[in-house]
């Protein structure tokens, strides 16, 4: 074996590939057949059970920099990895489900940005638009890129071509079957991901010996003993990923999660369209079992590779972190499974692309071309407009992932784009839902100053002036800043502005009244079961309970 | 009743969703079935080369009879509690109030 990258591929692992294309591009024009309103092509008409939703809401998380970047910070770092799982997602999914579900889906907004308008003012509303299309396009790019990027190692396609091809495959199915498409094939892809993944970690435990074998091995190789405790050494930063437990409680934990998990329409999205407010509750609370367990197949992976794979960890060429997925296959997988893998992980990619561009083109359409530019026509004209911001959003994604190649790490670059963009909205939001004195001028100043304190942070760390030791620390302090503004801003001109009546904060805000938990329910949703503070109470036990063999 | 009220404010809305709903698990179960029964057939035939890549795991078969299993899972759930008729417009909506099968497949 030469070490390269290149998979074997043969006609069967392509036979595999091509009947998946097939599939999805089937259920893009069965669904399309299914779209008579706006509502249907951008929420699905509010229709689909919480088990649809909720594997859609972790699908759509689960794209290439998940599944790529977490096996490599799991050949990097180890046990410590999990982090980004149990701290990091499960508390803010939990917090989304039970706290903030009620205000988004009761008040019957449609976006993100629209909770904005309603709450605040339409100055507050079109910033936060324009900068949710902004960040979805560039991050769309990234996505892009890291498909192109594996379509290149593993299948021998020059760049340029695979970042067209994935475009089109994605402007495909987006714009023939709308989000009703993109989240059903969410709901395949997030199976055929498993099945690619799982024989990837079965073989891999094969090999070295099961779970005891891994972490003997893990034990001698250069990672050490460090390498396989959580929160053992965190009282400094003496440990794999340089942190303090109070960096990883409340920047990973608190702000950046929070920030990426309750306001990324992206995310919020696919709960939105769930069919009631309990299915909706539910959403990102069933979402939450899947993603405690994602862990074996990201991070057992990534570390089995840094104890099989010679060399692994060079800083370039074939055996970087970042590959540590891509080898395992080349490796462990017999043509057959290693088809339905690379299926799954195009798959992921694709799953990336299209939570963007589905969340892009409903926050152009409604909250940009409907709101300010073309008001009151008909719901064709706004379908029409949709299918067009797919095109464009494609066409600008294109663009953008030509950016992304620009930078050496792109698990950093969107780092710093969640740091500017979630930071300070989730901030904004967290202040505007639990007090109703917060005036609308307050809301606008506030996220429109902590957008500028991170971004200038980040410049000002890319222009050198400030000297922060690793980019994860610049995201740390610039989303923490910007949180900080947020909260000052908002406090101080809260303080000389009249709040809005609480008649129109009603529904919007905490306290209020308002919000009906129970209006629509339907027959099943009031077994116990169903219930959203025991689901969330057992994710929550549950991630504390899988800490405790890894402390 | 009032959820029933609640719940026929849209016919239209919900008999397209019902028959969405009805394909959704569809297409997985066919596709796993699909894909399970290739894999395997290919698994039950695997050389020594594919076995020794492996570690000795007759990968394909298991990873494939899974699939199978996965995939028939998904259409028996269908066939078991199917989704509203979506052609007929008094019946959509009374498996529902019936309170019939799993509420969660609608």
């Amino acid at each position: 074996m030469d070490g390269g990258l290149r998979l074997d591929l043969n006609w069967l692992d392509y036979t595999l590939l091509a009947l998946y294309f097939v599939t999805v591009l089937g259920v893009g024009f069965a669904a399309r057949r299914a779209i008579k309103t706006s509502v249907d092509f951008f929420l699905s008409g509010r229709s689909l059970p919480a088990w649809v939703t909720g594997l859609a809401f972790v699908s759509a998380n689960l794209g290439a920099l998940e599944i790529i970047g977490m096996a490599a910070n799991g050949a990097q770092y180890g046990i410590m990895t999990t982090h980004y799982y149990w701290i990091g997602a499960v508390p803010a999914m939990v917090f989304l489900g039970i706290v903030m579900m009620p205000f988004y889906y009761g008040s019957k907004v449609r976006s993100v940005p629209e909770y904005l308008r309603r709450r605040f003012n339409t100055k507050a509303h079109l910033l936060n638009a324009i900068t949710f299309a902004v960040a979805q396009m560039l991050i769309a790019g990234v996505n892009l890129y890291a498909l192109a990027l594996v379509l290149d190692a593993l299948l021998g396609w020059p760049l340029w071509i695979s970042i067209i091809v994935g475009a089109a495959i994605v402007l495909t199915y987006i714009s023939i079957g709308g989000l009703t498409s993109a989240i059903y094939n969410e709901v395949l892809q997030f199976f055929v991901i498993l099945a690619g993944l799982i024989p990837i970690t079965v073989i891999g435990l094969v090999k070295v010996g099961g779970i005891n074998g891994l972490f003997d091995k893990v034990r001698d190789s250069d990672l050490g003993e460090a390498g396989l405790h959580a929160w053992a050494n965190t009282g400094s930063s003496d440990n794999p990923l340089g942190a303090h437990w109070l960096g990883i409680v409340f920047g990973l934990g608190f702000v950046l999660s929070f920030g990426y998990w309750t306001t990324n329409f992206a995310e919020v999205q696919r709960a939105l369209s769930a069919r009631n407010m309990s299915a909706a509750r539910r959403t990102p609370l069933i979402a939450a079992y899947p993603k405690l367990l994602i862990p074996l197949l990201t991070v057992i992976p990534g570390m089995i590779a840094v104890v099989t794979v010679q060399g692994l960890g060079a800083d370039e060429g074939d055996l970087v972190y970042n590959n540590a997925i891509p080898l395992l296959m080349r490796d462990l997988l017999p043509n057959g499974v290693l088809g339905i893998a690379v299926t799954g992980l195009m798959a992921s990619f694709m799953a990336g692309m299209a939570a963007n561009v589905s969340g892009f083109n409903t926050v152009f359409t409604y909250d940009i071309w409907q709101t300010y530019v073309r008001k009151e026509r008909s719901d064709d004209y706004y379908i029409r407009i949709g299918r067009i911001a797919t095109i464009g959003g494609i066409v600008v994604g294109i663009g953008t992932a030509f950016i992304a190649a620009g930078f050496s790490n792109i698990m950093n670059y969107i780092q710093a784009l969640f740091s500017v963009f979630n930071a300070p909205l989730f901030a904004t939001f967290i202040v505007g839902m639990f007090w109703k004195r917060m005036t609308a001028a307050a809301g606008f100043w506030s996220l429109l100053s902590g957008t500028v304190v991170a971004l200038a942070t980040y410049l000002l760390y890319l222009g050198g002036a400030l000297p922060f030791d690793t980019d994860l620390e610049e995201s740390f302090w610039g989303a923490g800043l910007a949180f900080v503004t947020v909260l000052v801003v908002a406090f101080v001109l809260s303080r000389f502005g009249q709040p809005k009546p609480d008649s129109e904060l009603r529904g919007l805000v905490r306290g209020l009244g308002g919000v009906d938990l129970k209006g629509d329910v339907i027959a099943g949703d009031a077994a116990w079961y169903r219930s959203p503070l025991l689901l969330g109470g057992i994710a929550l036990a549950l991630s504390l309970l899988f800490y405790i063999p890894v402390w | 009743m009032s959820d029933e009220e609640l719940l026929s404010d849209s016919e239209e809305e919900r008999r397209s969703a019902a028959a969405r709903m009805f394909d959704v698990r569809r297409v997985i179960g066919g596709l796993f079935v699909v894909y399970g029964v290739i894999v395997s057939l290919v698994g039950a035939f695997d050389g020594a080369g594919a076995l020794d890549k492996a570690q000795g795991v007759r990968i394909n078969l298991w990873a494939g009879l899974a699939m199978l299993a996965v995939g028939v899972l998904f259409l028996v759930w269908q066939w078991i509690s199917p989704a509203e008729a979506p052609a007929s417009d008094d019946s959509a909506g009374d498996a529902v109030e019936n309170g019939e099968g799993d509420a969660s497949v609608r």
